[in-house]
């Protein structure tokens, strides 16, 4: 597959702060891959860096065979900010069609546009008058509206409800099927987890992993978590007897590995207990960002000396 | 250049939404009726005809109002993009940052040029209704020249504004300075010409010196400009006199709101290419 976006071992300072070090990743067309890590992990300096309002300072970033900055590359990718705030007296085909022009685009260009973020109703009110969700998306409309190779999105769900947040990602998953990649960053991983192809997770600046969702979570050995409540013999008799832990809800936890997972189940059905539930949870991206986190505390030690 | 005009025109629609082409406008409007039924009240005593007494009274007006206009309309434009997030949007499409500053120059200075072609022609069309065949085409060349020059004069002040809001970062802080930039070259520069002039009438400073410090702020020169080539006849005051007391051609003086638009345009674009969004 042919990358959009290489990042090269690119490292960046801010005077004596490393935002970022040695961190290595390409985005591939119609994929998507989530930016993962805590606030000051170093996301927003990588967009920055991407977008070439910071000079690369050591490494190699390549959109679309092309420096940061340049001509060719402002073409190739969009960019929406976490927040951003348009002027409150234009209309939403207004704003579009501005950002649009300066892209190249015609007006029906702009227009398409918001039909496809289902915004073709309101985009002759002025967007003073939108709701937040409204707001993101047509935010998402003028960086689509040039259909974008590269398409960076910082925090795009923040302060959505759930039901926007769906909507959303609907969207985004709409936009890598045409073939645009797509690079976001959240602090949601939960709802990040059925979007998103790949995942890279950053932590004070270092890449702590990167790759396939089920790759990572493979490698991670990650455990599964069997909950169980009893019926006949009581949850606290299992928990002891399986090596579980007792759970606010009264249910007990008990960790295995996928491999395992079956063998565990029978001997459970096997002591007639006359279980009230049983349920398997399944390791997420949640679980996974907090092991490789808590394995690198290298990039601690780092900084405190 | 297409990207240019396209900024250009999205400030002249956001300056008519915002309703600042009205309020500019009804502003200068308001204060030059006001002065065309103060000059023809009976009491000026004055054989000067309404439009050149106008184009006088406007002169001075200018130099206070438009200045302030200009700053105001400017001082907003890249620390309040910065302040919004819409700086990030505007330098990842591929407009150039030169183009960006020039484009919101552009629809600034139209949004100023509107309303001081509306206020100050109207107020010119009232005097000429009021003159009853006194005008002579002499006088309505003043008002054209002052029409003119007040728009070139303002397209300083926006430069200035852009420079500032280049500077700042910070909406507020820009708009401290912006005030400030006005307060020291509409009041404080004359008052300090002024006492440069009573300390030492018959000095250097005051027989030599004065009409060239008079150049180097683009609203004094606005007002040499448009008083030296009035015939004010008996309504002179003598405080900017005739042609004739200036070491050089009164047209001159407009290279002073021309050349300080560029040069502060220039410092402008220098700043901007230096700020990561």
């Amino acid at each position: 597959m042919s990358q959009v976006l290489e990042i090269n071992r690119v490292s960046h300072t801010f005077g004596d702060v490393r935002a970022l070090h040695d961190v290595s990743f390409g985005v591939a067309r119609g994929e998507t891959l989530a930016l993962v890590g805590h606030n000051g992990a170093g996301k927003t300096t990588l967009f920055r860096l991407v977008l070439g309002f910071l000079p690369t300072q050591c490494g190699g970033i390549s959109v679309n065979g092309f420096a940061p900055g340049t001509r060719n590359a402002q073409r190739d990718v969009a960019y929406l900010p976490e927040s951003v705030a348009f002027p409150k007296t234009l209309t939403g085909e207004e704003i579009v069609n501005f950002y649009g022009r300066l892209r190249g685009c015609s007006k029906q260009a702009a227009r398409d546009v918001l039909d496809r973020v289902g915004l073709g109703d309101a985009r002759r009110r002025r967007c003073g008058g939108y709701s937040k969700g409204m707001r993101q998306r047509l935010g998402l409309a003028q960086a689509l509206v040039a259909a974008p190779q590269l398409l960076l999105l910082d925090e795009p769900t923040s302060g959505l409800d759930p039901s926007s947040r769906h909507t959303f990602y609907s969207l985004i998953d709409e936009i890598a099927a045409t073939g645009t990649a797509v690079v976001l960053s959240s602090h949601g991983l939960n709802e990040l987890q059925n979007h998103v192809q790949r995942v890279a997770m950053l932590s004070d600046g270092h890449l702590l992993a990167c790759g396939h969702l089920d790759e990572l979570l493979a490698n991670a050995g990650l455990s599964l978590q069997l909950l169980v409540r009893g019926g006949a013999i009581d949850t606290e008799t299992i928990a002891s007897r399986f090596g579980g832990r007792m759970r606010r809800d009264g249910r007990c936890e008990i960790d295995c590995t996928t491999a395992e997972k079956l063998a565990v189940v029978r001997q459970l059905l096997a002591l007639d207990a006359g279980l009230a539930e049983l349920e398997f949870r399944a390791p997420g991206l949640n679980d996974l960002y907090r092991h490789f986190a808590a394995e690198t505390p290298m990039a601690k030690q780092e900084r405190i000396t | 250049m297409r990207q240019m005009f396209t900024v250009a025109l999205l400030e002249l629609r956001l300056g008519i939404r915002s309703r600042w082409v009205l309020l500019s406008t009804l502003t200068l409007l308001f204060f030059a009726v006001l002065l065309v039924f103060l000059g023809a009240s009976p009491t000026t005593g004055l054989d000067a005809d309404p439009i050149t007494l106008l184009v006088a009274s406007l002169a001075t007006l200018s130099v206070y109002l438009l200045p302030l206009i200009a700053l105001l309309l400017s001082f907003d434009s890249i620390a309040g993009e910065v302040d919004r997030g819409t700086l990030q949007l505007l330098l990842a499409t591929p407009i150039r940052r030169s183009e960006l500053l020039l484009g919101k120059f552009l629809g600034h200075v139209s949004v100023l040029a509107i309303a001081v072609v509306i206020g100050y022609g109207l107020a010119g069309g009232l005097a000429l209704a009021q003159a009853e065949g006194s005008v002579t085409a002499t006088s309505i060349t003043g008002l054209l020249r002052l029409i003119g020059s007040s728009v070139l004069m303002g397209a300083a002040f926006v430069a200035l504004g852009l420079l500032l809001s280049a500077l700042a970062r910070q909406t507020a802080t820009a708009a401290a300075m912006a005030i400030l930039t006005w307060l020291l070259c509409v009041v404080l520069y004359d008052l300090a010409l002024l006492g440069g002039l009573v300390l030492a009438p018959d000095g250097f400073f005051a027989q030599t010196l004065m009409p060239y410090f008079l150049l180097i702020n683009p609203a004094d020169a606005f007002r040499v400009f448009n008083m030296a080539l009035l015939d004010l006849g008996a309504a002179s005051t003598g405080l900017v006199g005739t042609e004739d007391v200036l070491p050089f051609p009164a047209a001159a003086a407009l290279a002073s709101p021309v050349l300080a638009t560029l040069l502060v345009l220039a410092l402008c674009i220098v700043r901007f290419k230096r700020i990561q969004p």
